[in-house]
């Protein structure tokens, strides 16, 4: 009982679940584990042959946690930043440290720049996203998305999943028919106002 | 080559990419052969890591052949069968001289909170990932294994991550001869970590979840006792139940930033992306553990705050820890039990993808549809 000094009795021996499962026991003692201590000074088990790795070349400038000393010697260079994005990201590892909440909130903020960016530029490059596709919501079809979900927790903010992929997508949809009807409304009453100058003047028009 | 490519948040495509150059003389360029989609790619798909950037390649669980090595490389050569590490690091600085190879401080630029990570985010460095044909391995002389004969690729892929990080959790359980070990979620990582403790000496394995298809694996693969988190009230309560009122003595959050149960949470989460991460499943831990007890933390967070009840921790005593997992240090050890037959890792793979469908392995995945545990991505260009 939990009241009383002893541990509550296991439904099972030691021996009866070293029959029962495999390797059961094989890491028993806490001090022989591979990370049982947690430090453990060792450099010469790594493969390093350096005392300080070489620097990598840096051919574009790097931005870097303003909390480290100097450019790490090794880097990836994938996604160079560029663009309004780019500059919000910059600002974001020079001027904060990544204790203060700014710094990640930027380049949260960045980050949807960044997708807004790049969906702008779809629309006029050779192979513009494909929102269907991209999704990958074949999978609904081919992996039985609705009997999948029986039974589950999240049957219960699934609608809310759903304004949180598409939204977006429906909203710039939105917003673009609205600038398309607004553009095509503001040249047709154009195209109307204009004196038909095949026309004769009649006598109510001053020109 | 084909690369898989981030397009923004719930959206990624195949793109034809250049195929990566050597940066460091101990650079290697590896053709991948197989690849493996993580729960916590999930996190960077639903665009909540910050400084996810358009283009990027996902990928941190890879395994291929080596393609071409830099100057001072001297431990693989050309033709070499590889596993790789999601972790990259140096094998020189202060921390992995004391063997926090997750913690690197030489190869992360971005962060000093974190180290750096193949394909995950300029958060860990910005390095393109193994969802691809070919990515580019630094530090080729300290990361990277020769894979042995006897083990096939898709056992290798899964001790790339999953694998090591679920036995490493239970390690930073603390585990000792009889206790009661608590697993939330039963995804790959909390079905690695429920068949570790038992290697520990667990006397009870209890696995939570909502997904009664993978807590079925729970019982067939990890031997364990299983909650459908569904199907109780109070999952705190029930577990208090389950062991006589006193709380398990270990409790382990496989689970992360996206968990569900508790809409409040998860929405202002996983959905609104106000806290860097939705701790019910962490809450539960701390709340489910005995006073004194440890809560082993794998599951993943972001950088900006989360609602967790700091305050039960602090009264209860509890030991709190976490890491990413140092892959590599684990190796030795577990391919022993893998060679012994206490586990086959690939036992948990329950569909495989090609590259070219990768967009549809990403929403099943996410989603979780079809049964599916661990997905694979094969890479056939390779
Ligand atoms: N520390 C590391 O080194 C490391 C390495 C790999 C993965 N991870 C992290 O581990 C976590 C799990 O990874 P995975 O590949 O197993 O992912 P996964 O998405 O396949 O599994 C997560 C599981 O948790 C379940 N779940 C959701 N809410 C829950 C709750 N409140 N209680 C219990 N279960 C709940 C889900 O149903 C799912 O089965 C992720 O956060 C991932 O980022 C960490
Ligand atoms: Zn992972
Ligand atoms: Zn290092």
């Amino acid at each position: 009982m939990p009241y009383t000094k002893d541990k509550p009795s296991l439904p099972e021996t030691s021996e009866q679940l070293r029959a029962r499962i495999p390797g059961w026991g094989a890491d028993l003692d806490p001090a022989d584990r591979p990370s049982g201590s947690r430090e453990r000074f060792d450099p010469g088990a790594t493969g390093a042959h350096w005392d300080v790795p070489q620097q990598q070349p840096q051919r574009l400038p790097r931005e870097r946690s303003i909390e480290h000393g100097r450019l790490t010697p090794v880097f990836g260079t994938a996604q160079p930043l560029h663009g309004p994005s780019g500059a919000v990201r910059r600002y974001a590892y020079r001027r904060f440290s990544e204790g203060r909440l700014a710094h990640w909130l930027l380049l949260v903020l960045g980050d949807r720049m960044e997708t807004a960016e790049a969906r702008m530029r779809s629309y006029v490059s050779r192979r513009p996203d494909n929102p269907l596709a991209e999704t990958g919501l074949i999978g609904e079809f081919r992996s039985h998305g609705l009997r999948s979900r029986a039974g589950r927790v999240d049957r219960r903010h699934q609608l809310l999943d759903l304004v949180v992929v598409a939204g977006p997508t429906l909203l710039r949809i939105g917003i673009v028919t609205l600038l398309v009807r607004r553009v095509v409304r503001a040249v047709v009453k154009v195209a109307r106002s204009t004196p038909d100058p095949s026309r004769p003047l009649s006598r109510g028009d001053s020109r | 080559m084909q690369a898989m490519v981030y397009r923004g948040p719930y959206r990624i495509r195949v793109e034809e990419k250049d195929v990566p150059a050597i940066e460091h003389p101990n650079d290697a360029i590896v053709r991948v052969r197989l690849a493996a989609i993580c729960g916590s790619d999930l996190h960077l798909y639903h665009g909540m890591m910050p400084d996810t950037r358009i283009g990027h390649t996902f990928g941190h669980e890879f395994v291929g052949v080596v393609h071409e090595v830099g100057s001072s490389v001297q431990n693989l050569r050309v033709g070499d069968r590889v596993m790789v590490p999601f972790n990259i690091f140096c094998g020189s600085c202060f921390f992995c001289a004391r063997g926090l190879y997750a913690n690197c401080h030489n190869v992360n630029p971005n962060a000093t909170a974190v180290g750096a990570i193949y394909g995950y985010s300029h958060t860990t460095g910005g390095y393109d990932g193994g969802q691809a044909e070919y990515v580019r391995v630094p530090f080729a002389d300290v990361g990277p294994s020769v894979i042995p004969d006897w083990l096939g690729d898709e056992d290798a892929v899964l001790l790339t991550d999953a694998g090591p990080t679920g036995y490493f959790g239970a390690q930073l359980g603390g585990i000792v001869e009889g206790d009661v070990v608590v697993v939330f979620g039963a995804g790959p990582v909390g079905l690695f970590a429920a068949r570790s403790a038992w290697l520990m000496g667990a006397g009870r394995v209890i696995v939570v979840d909502h997904l009664q298809y993978r807590l079925d694996l729970a019982r067939s693969f990890a031997f364990a006792e299983t909650l459908n988190f569904v199907e109780v009230d109070d999952v705190v309560l029930e577990l208090k139940r389950l062991t006589d009122w006193l709380g398990a003595d270990v409790a382990i959050d496989a689970v992360g930033a996206e968990a569900d149960g508790n809409l409040l949470q998860h929405i202002t989460a996983a959905k609104l992306k106000l806290q860097g991460g939705s701790p019910i499943a962490l809450n539960w831990a701390i709340d489910g553990v005995r006073k004194g007890g440890t809560v082993s933390v794998l599951g993943a967070y972001g950088p900006t705050p989360s609602l967790v009840k700091f305050g039960d921790a602090l009264n209860k005593g509890l030991t709190i820890r976490g890491n990413q997992c140092p892959v590599k240090r684990q190796w030795p050890r577990l391919l022993d039990h893998v060679k012994n037959g206490y586990l086959r890792p690939s036992d948990i793979v329950t569909h495989r993808f090609p590259l070219e469908h990768i967009a549809e392995a990403y929403h099943t995945f996410s989603a979780k549809l079809d049964g599916i545990v661990k997905p694979l991505v094969t890479v056939s260009g390779a």
